[in-house]
């Protein structure tokens, strides 16, 4: 059994981090990611963790610092947010095209311009198709076993591919939680020291990263896709076994409250928390309403998802993103895809908000579910709808 | 040098790490200073390669021209990247999940990999210690894409982005000093080498990965390509490059400047921009300014190594 504490998200995560025995960490300070290299660094510095810390010049260096690290076998760890993560994008693909493990902590951030520090997910959007499996958390307990399953996710041989853990910037990084820290030994026997079968060292000279003619990059890709498609198996694995041994269990969809619902509200990280009290005070005025919440962004999980809105009329997403010129909400749309064959599919009313640090409050997911159904009655011919903009 | 050259040809590896077998263009001095490098490396050695020539003429899947472990991954990150390993390895030793023993981790670059958009993570690497080579290969532009230009390259030399025109006379900038920036990091040792000059080469690698902390060599390379040259005077192109001062030989061993060779007089500039038609539309008298400036800076070079 584990202790329960109160800490920061961030610092838990940290200690997470310790508990997996990471060999090495990159590091470079971005709002609202700082906290979890700063905590690194003390512990390494104290000796609590035995890493190599390396504090790189930029994002781009820093994801770069990885692959080498990755590649040379060694446990491997980074956390960014935001520009940290746009500047690293084209490292991104490298890292998942050459099949390493890399563990990384996304603090969702808006980007630039206008300049926010604050958070939303159009830093995860904007990675989402970079080949990474991608959790997304809901509280701090979420984050400190996500970050202990990830490696070992990462790690295992039918994955071999590089996993971003997001939490919510300052919504969840920021914030002081009562949070069970899992025992060492626990740790260690659920998490198996790293063997990657391939890496660099002489005794075994390999060449990485060669450059594909045509008549193989194809069949790359397609190898790459299909260690992908077998990911969601291990990852169910992974997480059964985390619940045997820590007593929390995670799945890739879960449903609040959706039995014999009609309409839900679909959301992805820390306001799914808030949104569950919306539902709890709308549910007791008798409003015939459900939350479903997505963990698993990467791979997407069609067949839960699916299964989840099954007989539903209305399904109504939060979007905290934009696709600008595009269809508005980048998760509604997706959504809609993987509803678009289905026989009886709800309709979709796309709600993009909670942009650069907004706050949603329980009121607030209480409104939009209420217009979210009166549009759903009486149909629309926006995209999406914009919520909470002051005119 | 001298004595060198006199023993230095029995001593040299007969091992070839980077492979007979790649698709180089003829004459490509790169592919030669790569090589012999290479020679000096040992067998406990990862490569991690920039994007680049050499990138693309050693390593299409499913075949290489590397005995020894290889990486690339990115044209501007081979010193992050090597970092990494390092620390890699460094980690594993120490917590004893990888046996310890001495892995040399050498970065190779061109210029435009080193001296422009990977400057930043060069810099990084350097200014934080790592344990690691980094060799620049030095052919005057980027040559991968098509020979453009590059902070390396001379000025009045034409490129495809600094061409020949009416109005302006090919490259309007003066190479960047890239050794002088390494040595500005206070690292260990910084050298220039060239592959006409095969053992100075070999001898310079091997004094670069015998250091501790970072060790920096820009070595000149002869793209017959990208020079409009004859692919049969690279060796002769990359001496000449030397005798007049354009490319001086030297070492910077903690701070100490030494230089590798010092003709009795320069060789006129004009020996050596006669053979390259990447100069031919250079007008005498921009040929003198140049020439005045190379010998200004080969001067104050000698000057420092006193
Ligand atoms: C971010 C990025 N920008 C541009 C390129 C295209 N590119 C590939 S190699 C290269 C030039 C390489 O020049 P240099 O480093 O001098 O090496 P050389 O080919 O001359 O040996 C360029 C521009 C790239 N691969 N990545
Ligand atoms: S373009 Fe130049 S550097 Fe590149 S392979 Fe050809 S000769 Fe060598």
């Amino acid at each position: 059994m584990g202790r329960r504490i109160g800490i920061e998200v961030s610092i838990a995560l940290a200690d997470a981090v310790k508990l997996a025995n990471a060999d090495v960490i990159a590091a470079y300070p971005i709002t609202p990611q700082t906290h979890i290299v700063e905590h690194l660094a003390e512990l390494v510095a104290e000796g609590e963790l035995d890493a190599e810390y390396v504090p790189v010049e930029s994002e781009h260096s820093a994801l770069s610092a990885c692959l080498g690290s990755s590649a040379a076998g060694a446990r491997t760890f980074t956390a960014t947010a935001g520009q940290g993560l746009e500047l690293m994008h084209e490292v991104l693909y490298v890292a998942s095209g050459m099949r390493l493990p890399i563990v990384m902590a996304v603090a969702n951030r808006a980007l630039s311009s206008p300049l926010s520090v604050w958070g939303d997910h159009s830093d995860a959007m904007a990675v989402r198709d970079t080949g990474w499996i991608q959790v997304f958390t809901e509280n701090g307990q979420e984050v400190v076993d996500q970050i202990i399953c990830a490696f070992k996710i990462a790690e295992d041989h039918n994955v071999l591919l590089p996993i971003m853990v997001h939490l919510d910037g300052f919504h969840l990084s920021h914030v002081i939680e009562p949070i069970e820290m899992p025992e060492e030994s626990d740790v260690c026997e659920f998490l198996p020291p790293i063997h990657s079968p391939l890496t660099l060292h002489p005794s075994k000279p390999v060449a990485m990263g060669d450059f594909a003619p045509p008549v193989v990059f194809t069949e790359a890709k397609w190898a790459q896709e299909q260690a992908m498609s077998g990911v969601k198996k291990t990852i169910i694995q992974v997480w059964d076994e985390y619940a045997q041994k820590f007593g929390r269990s995670y799945h890739p969809v879960e449903c609040y409250k959706c039995e014999g619902a009609k309409t839900l509200l679909f959301t992805m990280g820390s306001f799914s928390e808030t949104a569950m009290s919306a539902v709890d005070s709308l549910r007791a005025k008798g409003v015939d309403i459900g939350l479903i919440r997505l963990r698993l962004w990467r791979p997407f999980p069609f067949e839960e998802f699916r299964a989840a809105v099954k007989g539903v009329k209305t399904l109504l997403v939060l979007d905290r993103s934009i696709s600008s010129g595009g269809p508005g909400g980048p998760v509604a749309s997706e959504l809609k895809a993987a509803l678009y064959n289905e026989a009886d599919k709800p309709a979709v009313v796309s709600f993009i908000g909670g942009l650069g640090g907004r706050d949603i409050t329980v009121d607030g997911f209480e409104q939009l579910i209420t217009d979210g159904m009166r549009i759903a009655a009486s149909g629309t011919d926006k995209e999406y709808e914009m919520i909470g903009v002051r005119e | 040098m001298q004595n060198l050259n006199i023993y230095a040809s029995r001593l040299v590896s007969k091992e070839e790490p980077f492979a007979p077998g790649h698709r180089a263009c003829i004459g490509c001095g790169e592919a030669l200073a790569v090589r012999l490098a290479a020679k000096a490396f040992g067998p406990n050695t990862i490569v991690v390669n920039a994007t680049g020539c050499m990138e693309i003429v050693a390593s299409q899947y499913p075949y290489t021209s590397w005995q020894l472990p290889w990486i690339h991954t990115l044209f501007e990150n081979s010193a992050a990247v090597a970092s990494g390993i390092e620390a890699g390895l460094k980690a594993q030793m120490r917590k004893g999940t990888l046996p310890q023993e001495d892995i040399n981790v050498v970065a190779i670059a061109g210029d435009g990999a080193t001296l422009d958009i990977g400057l930043q993570a060069l810099s990084g690497a350097m200014e934080r210690g790592h344990n690691f080579l980094y060799l620049c290969f030095d052919n005057e532009a980027y040559m991968n894409t098509g020979i453009q230009r590059s902070s390396a390259t001379p000025f009045g030399a034409a490129t495809t982005t600094s061409p020949a025109g009416k109005v302006h006379a090919g490259q309007l900038s003066w190479k960047k000093n890239m050794p002088e920036i390494a040595v500005a990091h206070g690292i260990p040792y910084v050298a220039t080498a060239c592959p006409s000059y095969p053992f100075d080469l070999i001898e310079k690698v091997k004094k670069g990965l015998a250091v501790k902390g970072p060790a920096y060599i820009q070595i000149m390379s002869v793209c017959p390509t990208g020079w409009r040259c004859d692919t049969d005077i690279s060796i002769l192109l990359g001496r000449l490059a030397v005798e007049t001062g354009v490319f001086p030989l030297y070492e910077v061993e903690n701070g100490r400047y030494k230089m590798s060779m010092e003709p009795q007089k320069l060789k006129s500039l004009q020996e050596y921009t006669k053979l390259q038609r990447r100069f031919r539309h250079l007008k005498p008298e921009t040929l003198a300014q140049i020439e005045a400036r190379v010998v200004e800076e080969y001067e104050n070079l000698v000057e420092k190594a006193k």
